[in-house]
C-alpha cells in the first residue's frame, strides 16, 4: 500500500503529466504467465507495473451493493450460473476494482474500462473478506 | 402406503388448527437406514422455556432411544423459536417409529420407518449420475453415436442395455422442481430435502453448517463393512453440489471452501474433478479460499497422490497408487466436444486432462484394491451446464461420453457380477427432439427449416469415430433439441462452434437479463422473447420424472414410479449398510 502521502504525490503528478503519460493498458489475457491447477503465475509486465496507472477493459460482474466503490471485473459477462450468489462460483481471473469515490452501479454486464493504480498480490477485504490477488485502486472507469 | 396416507390426513389436520405447529426433523415419512447417524432436531415456535414443552419417540425420553444425550436451545441463534437437539443420534433396530412433540395444547406428530438390511448381495456400487439428464439427451446421444436407419437404432448405448428400469421422482421438501444438491443429497442420504442443501435438512439455523445433518452413503461406506474404498469421480469442480453430495453436510451448496474440508474429513480414496482454487491457500495466486489451509499438501500428507494431467493420473494408477487426488482445471474439466472435436473451451491453458471415461478407468483401478469393496460415483456434470446455456450439442457430446464411461464399468463388472451399477439423472431439464433443421429447405427465416413430421429427416451426422462422436457436428442436417423453458435470447439454430453458447447478459438494471446480441447477429438467428421470469439468465430445471436404468447383484429393485430417496435405500441394501451385521 503507498502511504498517504506519496499517493497525494502521485496523484498531482499524475494531473501534471497527463496529456504527456497515459495509462499503460494492460489486458486479461496477460494478467498471467501461467494457470496451473496448483496456482497462477503473475505475468513479468504486470509485476513490473506494479503501483502504476493502468488501464483495463472488462466486464462489471453483479455488484454486492447498488452503491459501492467496491466491484468486481471480470474477462467475460458473467451470465451462466444458475446459484450466482457467491464469490464461488466467481472465475479465477477476476480484478477487484476500487472506486475513488462511491458510484451507483449501473453498468453490471457492461463492457468498461477501468483506470487506476494496480496492486498486485493476495490481500484480504477488511470489511467484505473478499481474497483478492490484482486490484486496480483509486480507480474511474466509462464504458466502452 | 395405507399408514401414510392416514397420517398425512391426520397431519393436515394438525395444519388447519394450529397456526405454526413445532417442526420435527428428520421429517414425517423419513425412512432412515438402521444404524446410519443423524441428527434429531424440534424446533418449538414462540421460544418456550424447556419445561414447557414434552417430546417422545414411540412414547420413551427421545435419549434413550436414540443413545445421546439431548440439549435445549432457547430462542436459538436469537429467534423467535427454541430447539431440542439430539445430534449424532443412531437407531439400530428396525421398525415404525413415532414422534411426538407437545407445547400446550399443540402437538406434532412425525412418522419414520427405520429400515434394516438383510445380507450384503453386493461387493460394489457405482452411481452414474448424468447431472440434469433428461430422456432427449438419451434419445440424442443415441442417434448420434450408434446411428438410426429406418427408424431403427443401429445399436445400443450402453446405459440403456440393462435389465432393470424404474422412473424416478425428484421434487424436493420445499418445491416441486429441484437443484443438484438437493438431488444428489437424496441419493447420497436417503432424505429429501430443500434446494441447495447438502445432507441436512432444512431448519431454521443461521450458520449453513449447523442444520440437521444426515449420514452420506460416502461416510457409511468408510465405516461399514470393514471399512469400504470410496470413489468421487466428475468433469465439474469438485466442490459442485453432486460430488460435494457424497461427503457434505450444508444448507448452502455454494461453501466450497467448507466443502473441500469435508471431503478432507471423510476421505474417499478417489477424488478427481475440477476446481483446484478451494485446494489452495489464499497466499497462492489463484486461490480461491479465505483461510491459508493448502489442501494438495494436506491430502499429500494423508498418503494421496496428487495428479493435475492425465499423463500423472495414468501413472499414479499404474504405480499402483491407494488414494489419488486429481485436479485437473481451476474450473470445471472441458466438456466432450471441446477436449476432444473442437479443441475450444480451456483446453488450451490445460492440454492434458483426461475425458470421464479415462478417470472412471482409473477409479476402478485403484478402488477395486480394497477387499471390502467400494462405492464410486461418477457424474458426467457438464449436460446439466449445457442445457442451462440452451446448448444442445455439448450436452449430447456429454452424454455420449458418460455412455463411454458406463461401457468402462460394464466391462469390470462383468468379470465377477459383484457390482451393482446404477444409471440416472439427479433432475430433468425441458429439453425435446423436435425434428432436424435442415439448410437445404428453402426460407429465409430459421423456422422455415424446421423438418417437423415427415420433414424430420434423418441427421447427416458423420458415422460416429471408435469413441462414438461424430467428429463434425455443424452437418447441413442436425437435431433440434429444443428447450421449453428460456430467457430472452437469440437461437441461432447450429452449433457453437466458438465455445460454449452465453444465451444472454445482465441488463442495465442489474437484475434482469436481456439476449446476447452476439447471436442475433448471424444468419437467420431467431430473437426469442424468454418464457421464464426477467431474472432467469438460462434454461431451467423442471420437474419431470427421471429414467434410471440398472443391472447386478440389487438391481431388481428398480422398478414402477420410485421416489429419488429409494435409490439410496437399494444401494445401502444392496452392500448390507445397516445395523445389526
Amino acid at each position: 500500500m503507498l502511504t498517504r502521502r506519496r499517493f497525494s504525490i502521485g496523484a498531482v503528478l499524475a494531473l501534471l503529466s497527463r496529456p504527456a503519460k497515459a495509462a499503460e493498458w494492460i489486458a486479461f489475457d496477460t494478467l498471467y504467465k501461467s494457470f496451473g491447477v496448483r496456482g497462477f503465475e503473475f505475468s513479468d509486465r504486470i509485476v513490473a507495473l506494479k503501483g502504476q496507472e493502468v488501464t483495463l477493459t472488462g466486464y462489471m460482474a453483479p455488484p454486492l451493493r447498488a452503491e459501492s466503490t467496491f466491484f468486481v471485473l471480470t474477462r467475460e459477462p458473467l451470465a451462466i450460473c444458475p446459484f450466482c450468489q457467491s464469490d464461488a462460483d466467481w472465475p479465477v481471473d477476476i480484478v477487484v476494482i476500487h472506486l475513488k469515490a462511491e458510484t451507483p452501479l449501473v453498468s453490471a454486464g457492461a463492457k468498461i474500462a477501468v483506470s487506476g493504480r494496480l496492486e498486485v498480490g493476495s490481500s484480504t477485504d477488511p470489511d467484505s473478506g473478499f481474497v483478492s490477488q490484482i486490484r486496480i485502486v483509486d480507480a474511474s472507469y466509462r464504458r466502452v | 402406503m395405507k399408514t401414510w396416507t392416514a397420517l398425512g390426513v391426520c397431519l393436515l389436520g394438525l395444519v388447519a388448527t394450529g397456526a405454526q405447529a413445532q417442526t420435527i426433523y428428520p421429517l414425517t415419512r423419513a425412512e432412515i437406514l438402521a444404524g446410519s447417524k443423524f441428527d434429531f432436531k424440534v424446533e418449538f415456535p414462540g421460544a418456550p422455556a424447556q419445561g414447557a414443552v414434552k417430546i417422545t419417540i414411540n412414547g420413551q425420553d427421545p435419549a434413550s432411544v436414540l443413545g445421546q444425550s439431548a440439549k435445549f436451545v432457547e430462542k436459538e441463534d436469537g429467534g423467535d423459536h427454541s430447539a431440542y437437539w439430539i445430534r449424532g443420534a443412531q437407531i439400530a433396530k428396525p421398525g415404525a417409529y413415532t414422534v411426538e412433540a407437545s407445547l400446550g395444547d399443540k402437538k406434532a406428530t412425525v412418522q419414520w420407518e427405520v429400515f434394516g438390511t438383510p445380507e450384503r448381495k453386493a461387493k460394489n456400487v457405482v452411481l452414474f449420475i448424468g447431472d440434469g439428464l433428461s430422456v432427449a439427451h438419451r434419445t440424442a446421444a443415441r442417434m448420434l453415436s450408434k446411428g438410426i436407419t429406418e427408424g431403427r437404432y443401429n445399436g445400443e448405448l450402453a446405459m440403456d442395455d440393462m435389465p432393470h428400469m424404474a422412473l424416478v421422482s425428484t421434487s424436493g421438501t420445499d418445491a416441486i422442481v429441484t437443484d443438484s444438491a438437493n438431488a444428489m443429497s437424496a441419493y447420497t442420504t436417503g432424505h429429501k430435502s430443500c434446494v441447495n442443501a447438502l445432507g441436512v435438512y432444512c431448519a431454521k439455523n443461521k450458520s449453513t453448517l449447523d442444520h440437521p445433518k444426515v449420514e452420506t452413503i460416502g461416510e457409511l461406506a468408510k465405516r461399514r463393512n470393514g471399512g469400504m474404498a470410496v470413489g468421487v469421480v466428475t468433469n465439474s469442480e469438485i466442490e459442485d453440489a453432486t460430488p460435494a453430495g457424497m461427503v457434505a453436510h450444508t444448507r448452502r451448496r455454494a461453501d466450497y471452501n467448507d466443502i473441500v474440508k469435508m471431503f478432507h474429513d471423510v476421505k474417499p480414496d478417489v477424488i478427481m474433478g475440477g476446481g483446484s482454487p478451494n485446494f489452495l491457500a489464499k497466499s497462492t495466486p489463484g486461490s480461491k479460499r479465505t483461510d491459508d489451509e493448502d489442501y494438495i499438501k494436506k491430502f499429500e500428507a494423508d498418503g494421496y497422490k496428487f495428479v493435475s494431467t492425465k499423463q500423472e493420473m495414468q501413472a499414479a494408477a499404474q504405480a499402483g497408487s491407494s488414494k489419488v487426488l486429481g485436479l485437473f482445471n481451476t474450473s470445471n474439466i472441458d466438456g466432450a466436444l471441446d477436449l476432444k472435436i473442437l479443441k475450444k473451451g480451456t483446453v488450451s491453458k490445460f492440454p492434458d486432462q483426461p475425458d470421464l471415461v479415462e478417470q472412471t478407468k482409473v477409479a476402478l483401478d485403484v478402488l477395486s484394491k480394497n477387499q471390502n469393496g467400494f462405492v464410486l460415483m461418477v457424474e458426467s456434470a457438464r449436460i446439466d451446464k449445457y442445457s442451462h446455456s440452451l446448448d444442445s450439442e455439448r450436452a449430447i457430446y456429454d452424454t455420449i461420453m458418460l455412455d463411454n464411461a458406463i461401457k468402462v464399468a460394464k466391462d469390470f463388472a462383468a468379470k465377477k457380477e459383484d457390482t451393482l451399477i446404477i444409471v440416472v439423472g439427479d433432475h430433468a431439464h425441458g429439453v425435446s427432439i423436435v425434428g432436424t433443421y435442415d439448410d437445404e429447405t428453402p426460407g429465409n427465416q430459421l423456422r422455415d427449416k424446421l423438418g417437423i413430421y415427415a420433414d424430420s429427416k434423418f441427421p447427416n451426422y458423420p458415422a460416429p469415430n471408435a469413441e462414438g462422436y461424430p467428429e463434425k457436428v455443424d452437418v447441413s442436417r442436425r437435431l433440434a433439441m429444443l428447450f421449453t423453458a428460456y430467457p430472452d435470447y437469440c437461437e441461432t439454430g447450429r452449433p457453437y462452434m466458438n465455445g460454449e453458447n452465453v444465451p444472454t447478459v445482465k441488463a442495465a438494471d442489474g437484475k434482469t437479463y436481456v439476449a446476447n446480441e452476439e447471436y442475433c447477429k448471424e444468419p437467420l438467428a431467431a430473437r426469442r422473447t424468454g418464457n421464464l421470469p426477467l431474472e432467469s439468465n438460462s434454461g431451467v430445471h423442471t420437474a419431470d420424472d427421471l429414467v434410471l436404468t440398472a443391472m447386478g447383484p440389487g438391481s431388481e429393485q428398480f422398478k414402477a414410479r420410485m421416489e429419488n430417496t429409494r435409490v439410496f435405500r437399494v444401494m445401502a441394501t444392496a452392500l448390507g449398510l445397516g445395523a445389526g451385521q
